[in-house]
């Protein structure tokens, strides 16, 4: 099984756009969104949610009030300034700020802290009517993304398999950091989408960077390249410098828009050029996939 | 006052709005560049940058001498930072969250801490040294933000005006930013996928009961269903900025919004004040 990821540095280039539109173009294909921060994917391919997984990853440190003597041990030993005093002289966990450590659980002599396992958020297996999807929804101030994005891509790699699907088509989360790193690792093919401003150069350059890094091949599409031909020009310079063949330009289109308010994707909402347009980086997309 | 700007999808704005701000006010104002991951606000103040510091985080070095090869240490690490078969443990500096915890339960006295850099810190000013701007920056292949997050934090003054550039979602990295603002700007677009993810932020600064008002961009672009969602949960709309191809043109070369549409100049002035007077009659 093959593993295209869509990914892009800087927010809001249109990954979940060119994304739901490889979804519709793709046969016989696995979808997953890993921006578990803000996933949008399923607003444009309205799953129907087959199972519903806890996604429990990592503790929680709990102080048992009752037992806490207010000693001070936990806080000065907290190396997240976790631990408030209240105004009753005991110690209290914010949970915002907790990592997880538990080094608090250790050090306290009165072993007045409960260590409980902690439910980060779900995920969930659905069908489309582009194919089976694997998505998730991490909770609220929840940390661990990154482990649950491995956990969606792990779950749909199995799906995969036992579906016998060749192809698996990730939307990916903005940014470098954790929830990046874990959602290319080993994946076949990095579609990094941009755009034409010294943002989204600056971020580009720097998630090709993270894909030499972790040697996973990249392409780079420039979406809404019109709105400055000379800085496209640049990104597709800078784009060959860092490593990774720019295979397309998408003109700044309002029909991106108006499909998403729709709920469709790009390719089922209209006709003409800028369809054929995306068919044919798609095209692309897959020949570098053999 | 400081007002983080935050948003829950990325690609919004924020740093147009976090911008826009330090650029109308008159008075001194500290920018500080959360979005560790892809710190843009520098692009468009484009300060003089007189300082840059290595972020070091603590991570652990093993005595061989010293160990036992008792696995203690790697049994208690959360992160799996540590890994031990029987031997003396190899680290994975990259997983340490600096949490101390090995060395706490190291039966033989046997680690000690060592600085590891995951990113630095730029100190500049822009706008002829009334904007103060601090940027974090984490380096490529580097996995955790809120300690440089943290490093940003410690250099905005407690008064004084400051606006704070978050990242992009609702997990740590904006918690660790948003934390000891006293108001959040909530930057989104009238677009399904920028109502779904402002609801997502909505809950995250309800749940740590912060007060906060949204900023459409681009009002004009989308439809309707993030100011009739402001009307029904009653959330103040601060201000809808107009979608200008000009406006577009104008970012892509690093130009600011009092650039590209310099009548939002006045809006944007007011903003500290009108959030002032409102945090006031709370």
């Amino acid at each position: 099984m093959k593993e295209i990821v869509v990914i892009s540095g800087k927010g809001g280039t249109g990954k979940t756009s060119i994304t739901g539109c490889f979804a519709a173009l793709a046969e016989n294909a696995i979808l997953a969104d890993c921006d578990v921060d803000a996933a949008d994917l399923h607003m444009l391919l309205a799953p129907e949610i087959i199972s519903r997984t806890d996604f429990i990853s990592g503790h929680e440190a709990v102080i048992r009030e009752d037992d806490c003597t207010g000693c001070g041990i936990c806080r000065k030993n907290c190396k997240f300034d976790a631990i408030d005093l209240t105004s009753e002289g005991k110690c209290r966990v914010n949970p915002f700020s907790c990592e997880g450590c538990m080094v608090c659980v250790e050090v306290c002599p009165e072993k007045a802290i409960d260590f409980p396992p902690n439910l980060c958020g779900e995920w969930y297996f659905s069908h489309t009517r582009f194919g089976p999807m694997v998505h998730a929804r991490l909770g609220i101030a929840q940390e661990n993304s990154g482990k649950l994005v491995s956990t969606v891509r792990r779950e749909a790699a199995a799906k995969a398999e036992e579906l016998k699907k060749d192809l698996l088509i990730v939307d990916g989360p903005p940014g470098i950091g954790c929830p990046v790193i874990a959602s290319i690792t080993g994946a076949s093919l990095l579609v990094v989408v941009t755009e034409p401003t010294i943002s989204g150069k600056h971020d580009m350059k720097r998630v090709l960077q993270l894909a030499k890094h972790f040697s996973v091949p990249a392409l780079v599409i420039v979406n809404k390249w019109d709105i400055n031909p000379e800085m496209t020009a640049e990104i597709e310079k800078e784009s060959l410098l860092g490593g990774a063949h720019p295979i397309g330009r998408i003109p700044y289109d309002r029909a991106f828009t108006v499909a998403q308010i729709n709920g469709r994707t790009l390719v089922e909402e209209t006709t003409g050029a800028v369809v054929e347009n995306i068919i044919t980086i798609w095209e692309k997309v897959c020949r570098k996939l053999k | 006052m400081r007002i983080a700007v935050a948003s829950g999808k990325g690609g919004t704005g924020k740093t147009t709005v976090a911008v826009a701000i330090a650029m109308a006010a008159t008075e001194p104002v500290m920018y500080a560049d959360c979005d560790v991951e892809e710190p843009n606000g520098s692009i468009f103040l484009k300060p003089e940058v007189y300082e840059i510091k290595k972020v070091l985080v603590d991570v652990p070095v093993i005595d061989e001498e010293k160990c036992t090869s008792c696995g203690k240490c790697a049994r208690f690490c959360q992160f799996n930072a540590l890994v031990s078969l029987g031997t003396p443990p190899l680290v994975f500096p990259e997983l340490c969250h600096s949490c101390g915890g090995c060395a706490i339960v190291c039966p033989a006295d046997a680690i000690s801490w060592k600085g590891n850099s995951i990113g630095e810190i730029s100190l500049g000013k822009a706008d002829g040294g009334r904007v103060s701007v601090v940027q974090g920056k984490l380096d490529v292949g580097g996995v955790l933000a809120p300690p440089v997050i943290r490093q940003v934090k410690s250099h905005i003054p407690h008064d004084g005006l400051s606006v704070i550039d978050c990242p992009p979602g609702t997990s740590c990295p904006v918690i660790e930013s948003i934390g000891e603002a006293d108001y959040v700007l909530l930057v989104t677009e009238p677009t399904p996928f920028g109502l779904h993810d402002l609801k997502l932020a909505v809950e995250t600064v309800r749940e740590l009961g912060m007060p906060f008002a949204v900023v459409i961009n681009r009002f004009d672009e989308g439809d309707l269903g993030v100011e009739d969602y402001c009307g029904e949960e009653n959330i103040l709309i601060m201000v809808k900025i107009p979608h200008r191809r000009a406006m577009a043109e104008t970012y892509s070369r690093g130009g600011t919004l009092l650039d590209g549409i310099p009548e939002m100049r006045e809006i944007f002035k007011d903003i500290p004040r009108i959030i002032e007077r409102g945090i006031e009659e709370k």
